[in-house]
């Protein structure tokens, strides 16, 4: 495990966050937020070394990072389009927004395009209800889409 | 930290203040529509008039009326302009001097949607800024902390908010002082305080709002519900979509450590509190408590039996206090002006206000809060504006995945937890979706039911495999595929999985399916097949997969 990570700094910085918790074993999704943070997503290696600075069984580091949804397990992207599906953006025509940027992407819900620009998610309800539909690009947060206004924004990403 | 330091800071703080004050909406909804930009213009015009000795922008948080954002309000002229963008925002300036000020839109403040609010939970939302404690202090922020702990006995606190008749808001509406009053008599080593701030319902941005616009008051009424139960230690479990009232969350507890406000030795007392903020990741299941207190310990989030219940061994098997964002935002406010004065407001069995987050199809869209026992009828008509574009309001959402549809012929409900109730929908944490015409019921069933077979934890049978089989069925009906038996088979299953799941999601999952039925049954009906008849049955089952 140390040979591996020896020379990846984005390690350390979790070692350092990790010794903030000193290793506590309930600090165990803190810690891989801050993994997801630090490298993008959780793959094998990155569970397995959480599980040996924890002291925990790998199977219970994978459980936990199985179970939620907001862990991703695999690579993401260059951009992110997460469009709402909360009740109020769904009774606002938030399926159109999906499809639209689904045909637009050629992507799924879920999945990200073959050259690695974009993926695409839904989300349950990002509680900005006020502003239906929402869809968030890149972490920021936009009101009131429409399919063409969502497509237009992916559009420049594609051509980008 | 003594009374006379805290009496200090908000004689301070007024003392600063200046002549004109403008709010700067700052919370989530107006920030995506790029309120920081229009604060920045704001601060930029102020300079540049040199006017900085007698105006003062302040950022605030949620001012309500979230579908006109970003809002900016002029104190004390009593002007809410709405739809304001870094080009116009340099005309508010100039229409403070008596200049020429194009491009301004105006809402107005004493229209009902405004009016008819009580503001209690929200108070200070929309009036100080959320980021400095000094404002929250000058709203008599921490003032009750300080009385509870020098001048009153756990047990009194406990007394006082039992007959304030608080009851809990996170949807279930257990009384807030017989919970405390447990956690208080049970024993053990250690005890726990948890706000539930993992506000999953779709539909739903009360808790958030609460969070971004004040979060002392919630930091401020865990501090009192830790010191009447005996607890030490409180963890904060919010949500990752949330990240503005992660890191306002975050600036607070820091601010009030820096005071004194939390730690040890607070307000010269033994009384020694702590906060943690506990990050969700993501599954509605978590807003459940013993799934909740299974996330707080760092583990999957699947809920257990209970009893034993939380209070008698949570966290850890200590005995824990779970409450909501929005009761613990009311504890100050109850012991500040007393339990008489909340006991007051609201219906003989439901207190206070409630806060209801407003969505949909509606005109005004945003926050309101109003006081228990309010008509559905004043919420969604006059304050809320009715349906946009002349349409007709068909049905009220509450409850989210676990509550139902209310049909318009009863729009006259008061909204308190047992009218609700026996409508077969409940008050939930305060979403309400107003649904108009061309929603149709059986497609918001399937809708709700999908999203609970998403987020069903897997742990009992009849959540895990009896949602999937309603959603087939409900899919069924939707594409007019399904006939009278599948509806029978579907009415069975949700009675099945409302008795034998293990939690509240399970056995509430067939709430929106059973409440759409009892109202808008002609709409499932509609879309049903003649039966086929029993010659022909055994080959037409062959084809029949769709629940198989």
């Amino acid at each position: 495990m140390r040979e591996q990570t020896g020379s990846d700094k984005r390690y350390r910085i979790l070692e350092a966050h990790i010794k903030k918790h000193r290793a506590r074993q309930d600090a165990l999704i803190e810690v891989l937020h801050k993994a997801q943070e630090l490298f993008g997503y959780l793959d094998d290696n990155t569970l397995r070394y959480v599980a040996w600075k924890l002291k925990l069984p790998p199977s219970r580091v994978s459980g936990v990072a199985t179970f939620y949804h907001y862990f991703k397990l695999k690579a993401q992207g260059a951009h992110t389009c997460v469009v709402c599906l909360g009740t109020a953006c769904y009774v606002k025509g938030a399926d159109e927004v999906l499809a639209s940027v689904e045909r637009t992407t050629g992507v799924k819900a879920g999945g990200t395009t073959a050259d690695g620009k974009v993926s695409l998610f839904t989300a349950r309800c990002i509680g900005a209800c006020g502003i239906a539909p929402a869809v968030v690009f890149d972490g920021v947060v936009a009101p009131r889409q429409t399919a063409g206004t969502a497509s237009e924004r992916i559009q420049t990403w594609v051509k980008s | 930290m003594t009374l006379a330091e805290l009496q200090e800071i908000k004689a301070r703080e007024l003392e600063s203040r200046k002549k004109i004050v403008l709010r700067c909406c700052m919370a989530a909804g107006c920030m995506s529509s790029d309120s920081a930009g229009v604060k920045a213009a704001l601060d930029k015009a102020v300079a540049d008039a040199g006017l900085g000795d007698s105006i003062e922008v302040r950022s605030v948080g949620c001012m309500r009326l979230c579908c006109e954002g970003p809002l900016v309000q002029a104190d004390p002229a009593n002007k809410l302009h709405v739809r304001v963008t870094a080009a116009t925002a340099p005309s508010i300036i100039a229409a403070l001097q008596g200049k020429d000020a194009p491009g301004l839109e105006f809402a107005d403040p004493d229209s009902d949607f405004f009016k008819q609010q009580l503001s209690i939970v929200l108070a200070n939302s929309g009036v100080v800024d959320p980021e400095r404690i000094e404002s929250y202090i000058a709203a008599d922020g921490y003032v009750a902390l300080r009385n509870t702990l020098r001048e009153s006995e756990p047990s009194e606190v406990i007394a006082e908010i039992t007959q304030s008749g608080l009851r809990g808001r996170g949807g279930a509406g257990f009384p807030a002082g017989l919970k405390w009053s447990t956690v208080a008599k049970s024993p053990g080593a250690k005890k726990y305080v948890i706000c539930n701030a993992d506000e999953g319902d779709p539909g739903a941005f009360m808790d958030r709002s609460v969070l971004e616009s004040d979060p002392h008051a919630v930091l401020e009424g865990m501090a009192i519900a830790a010191y009447a139960v005996g607890a030490d230690q409180g963890f904060i479990y919010v949500r990752a979509e949330y990240p503005l009232a992660i890191s306002r969350l975050q600036t607070a507890i820091t601010q009030a450590k820096r005071l004194g406000l939390l730690g040890s030795g607070i307000f010269d007392s033994p009384f020694n509190f702590e906060i943690n903020l506990r990050i969700g990741a993501g599954a509605f299941v978590c807003g459940e408590e013993t799934a909740l207190m299974a996330s707080v310990e760092g583990k999957r989030g699947t809920p257990r039996p209970r009893p034993p219940f939380p209070a008698e061994r949570g966290l850890w098997d200590m005995p824990t206090l779970i409450n909501n964002v929005e009761t613990f935002a009311n504890i100050a406010p109850i012991l500040r002006h007393g339990a008489e004065w909340f006991a007051s407001i609201g219906t003989e069995g439901s207190k206070g206000t409630k806060v209801f987050a407003l969505a949909g199809k509606i005109q005004n869209t945003g926050l309101i809060e109003v006081p228990m026992g309010t008509p559905l009828r004043s919420i969604v008509e006059s304050m809320g504006g009715g349906a946009p574009d002349g349409g007709r309001i068909k049905a009220v959402q509450t409850g989210g995945p676990s509550g139902g549809c209310i049909p318009a012929a009863h729009l006259d409900t008061p909204v308190d937890y047992e009218s609700l109730a026996r409508l077969g929908s409940i008050m939930g944490s305060g979403g309400m979706i107003v649904m108009d015409e061309s929603t149709r019921m059986p497609d918001v069933a399937r809708y709700f039911m999908e999203f609970c077979v998403d987020e069903s934890c897997g742990k009992c049978i009849p959540c895990r495999a009896g949602t999937v089989q309603m959603l087939a069925l409900l899919e069924k009906i939707v594409a007019r595929r399904a006939t009278a038996r599948d509806l029978r088979l579907l009415e069975e299953l949700c009675d099945m999985v409302r008795n034998t799941s293990l939690c509240g999601l399970g056995q509430t999952a067939p709430n929106p399916v059973l409440s759409t039925l009892r109202f808008f049954r002609h709409e499932y009906e509609e879309l049903l097949q003649p039966e086929i008849p029993a010659a022909t049955a055994a080959h037409g089952r062959s084809h029949e997969s769709a629940v198989s």
